[in-house]
């Protein structure tokens, strides 16, 4: 048996999920499309059964791909729940009319039981329930009253059998609605009141501002505190392991691939550079506990209600770049991995604004390993010269936009969408989420990082990489005014940006140069794995024009910021 | 008298009732979906700068709507026979 969840975007329709399945839950896409959807099973009448989270919708008819993927899941399920926003219930009956329409076994659950109620949002339910022939149960998922009914009430799901157009649809909304609706006026609460300051660009600007100066604050200190406390010692644990395996290789060809170098005749996890000692420590204790951090605040600015009104602030800026507001979310999930953000293009209706948003962000937005990089080879320059390096990927990013928005033929198509209140979240959805983010970076990134090292350790010890250096040397010390010490570094940054670093910090860059450096590194290429996820999302043209993009613009930036400082 | 006005027009807090849409069946469709169906009330909240998106409030929620798309959303003078509730849709 197979139950698929149905409702409107932003109606607490993944709580219920979350509190009707265990943990065992995963994302897949449809297949042929790029939705997503998760799918997790519970207990029924002593069965195993599967429940489905299709994606959020209006109505049932295939405008759109979301529409479309759950129009084909509820071709795949026994028995449907929907979950109805009781402060909205004219606009979710549209749903769950043509739901009954499809002769499908339904339940109603009328969740945001409470808001509804502190709204003065009134409803007969044993009414509604005889208007609408199928079991209805109030629900508050996050606090999981009325779930336990509403899994009890399963059994009594019966299919409708109506047959409407769309003018008899809104006509008989406006009925139920009249019948067992009661609103009664109350005064904005407070959150409310935040919901509206925090749109109004006077007072919502500012707010941005402190939201995300108190965002990044969290992020470090969490990330700094994971590292000293769960990581490091994590990795001292683990260090006689791999001291023991390099005693086991001895030296050799395959020594200098796993281990790499001794320092002074130990593993030192910075430089020694091998497969299972920087390779694997860099992402696991220097990245994952910054993109761990990162995703547990994100997760709660999305959940909290956040998200979309920064969306709002951002659309003017947003849409002159070929995007709109919600394509913000894609670049502040660029900013933990490129790898999920690039991911997360796909939410983005047309494939020009894939394009625009996947290149912009494997270009300009750096992720958490490389603002690591940046702070590691500049920040000891002092601020004004991490402020250079962030502001130039700034204006790449702007210039960059505006430039393939006026190029590509095509137009933005405007946003229009629900700003969901304020919320509490829901810990346990949160972390579940948090959960599938974090199995994302170790899935989709962390196996091109280790692929990445264990080319780059081939090269080396086969000479490659000294030959390629010598092809390119002209333009790194011609044209960025680099040592000709780093062309050996950047030509390894096309793989690995942190390996690169280590072997420009002993050169003693000036900051000219550091920050010259950083920025090319940064934008000439994204990691591999991001590389890999543009060209399964953008196809192998597109990401080749993507490349060529990169690699042009950075040369450019490159050349003019060390003419420049 | 016909003194109708677009969502981009009004100003912030004015409430006006929605009385013509611009646009053809998809973009009603469209607005119905979300609640701003002919008939119904709503209040101005804000339009952001520099051409961004207006954000109105319709049956006690929020919704942000692209310039393009309120320029072609008529409203007039808050009608009270057919206000929350109990929407009229042509």
């Amino acid at each position: 048996m197979r139950i698929v969840l149905m409702g409107n975007p932003n109606v607490g329709k993944s709580v219920i999920f979350s509190r009707l399945t265990g943990t065992n839950v995963v994302v897949s896409n449809y297949p042929g499309t790029t939705v997503e959807f998760t799918r997790g099973t519970m207990r029924f009448k002593g069965e195993k059964v599967e429940v489905l989270d299709a994606p959020g919708v209006y109505s049932l008819e295939p405008v759109s791909k979301a529409e479309e993927v759950a129009v084909k899941l509820l071709r795949d399920g026994d028995l449907v729940v929907n979950v109805v926003d009781s402060t909205h219930l004219e606009r979710s009956l549209y749903l769950t009319l043509q739901l009954l329409e499809k002769r499908i076994p339904l339940v109603v659950a009328l969740n945001l039981w409470d808001e509804a109620k502190h709204k003065g949002v009134e409803i007969d339910v044993e009414k509604l329930e005889r208007f609408l022939g199928v079991p209805v149960v109030p629900t508050v998922a996050i606090t999981g009253e009325g779930v336990k009914e509403l899994v009890s009430r399963l059994d009594g799901a019966s299919p409708g059998n109506l047959e409407l157009g769309e003018q008899e649809r809104w006509r008989r909304i406006g009925e139920i609605v009249s019948q067992t609706q009661k609103v009664y006026h109350k005064h904005p609460t407070l959150l409310e009141k935040l919901g509206e300051t925090s749109v109004k660009p006077l007072t919502g600007v500012p707010l941005a501002l402190v939201v995300m100066l108190l965002s990044f604050t969290i992020i470090r200190f969490i990330g700094e505190s994971l590292i000293s406390h769960v990581f490091e010692p994590l990795f001292e644990f683990y260090a006689p392991l791999a001291t023991k395996i390099s005693e086991l290789l001895g030296p050799g060809l395959l020594h200098d691939i796993l281990i790499g170098q001794l320092i002074n005749g130990e593993v030192d996890y910075l430089q020694s550079m091998g497969l299972i000692t920087t390779g694997i420590y860099v992402p696991i204790a220097a990245v994952l506990p910054y993109v761990l951090a990162f995703y547990l605040v994100l997760g709660f600015l999305e959940d909290s209600g956040y998200l979309p009104r920064l969306a709002v602030l951002v659309d003017n800026v947003m849409h002159k770049l070929g995007l709109h507001g919600s394509a913000i979310v894609s670049m502040l999930l660029g900013l933990g991995c490129n790898v999920p953000g690039a991911l997360s293009t796909r939410i983005l209706e047309t494939k020009r604004q894939r394009f625009i948003a996947a290149t912009l962000m494997a270009i300009a937005v750096p992720c958490m390993a490389q603002t690591a990089i940046i702070f590691g080879l500049v920040g000891r320059h002092g601020l004004s010269s991490l402020l250079i390096v962030f502001s130039t990927l700034l204006i790449v990013w702007l210039a960059l936009g505006l430039l393939l928005n006026r190029a590509l033929s095509g137009e933005s198509p405007e946003i229009f969408m629900e700003i969901p209140p304020y919320r509490p979240p829901h810990w346990v959805t949160l972390l579940k989420k948090l959960w599938m983010r974090i199995r994302g970076f170790f899935v989709g990134a962390v196996p091109f990082v280790l692929l990445g090292v264990l080319i780059v350790n081939i090269f080396y010890v086969s000479g490659v990489i000294q030959v390629i250096s010598k092809a390119t040397a002209p333009v790194v010390t011609g044209l960025l005014g680099l040592p000709e010490e780093a062309v050996v570094a950047l030509v390894i940054g096309f793989l690995r940006k942190d390996v690169a670093v280590g072997m420009l910090l002993p050169l003693g860059l000036t900051m000219e140069q550091a920050a010259v450096a950083s920025v090319v590194l940064a934008m000439y290429f994204p990691c591999v794995a991001t590389f890999a996820v543009l060209v399964k999302e953008l196809g192998v043209l597109d990401t080749a024009k993507a490349g060529l993009i990169m690699v042009t613009l950075a040369l450019l930036v490159g050349t003019t910021l060390s003419q420049v400082l | 008298m016909n003194k109708l006005r677009t969502l981009e027009d009004m100003g912030p807090g004015e409430q006006g009732t929605i009385k013509k849409i611009d646009g053809g069946h998809g973009l009603q469709r469209r607005l119905n979906l979300l609640g701003l169906g002919i008939g119904k009330k709503v209040r101005k909240i804000t339009s952001e700068p520099f051409r961004g998106p207006v954000v109105v409030e319709v049956d006690g929620g929020q919704i942000a709507i692209g310039r393009g798309i309120a320029r072609k959303v008529w409203v007039g003078p808050v009608d009270e026979n057919s206000s929350d509730g109990k929407p009229k849709r042509g």
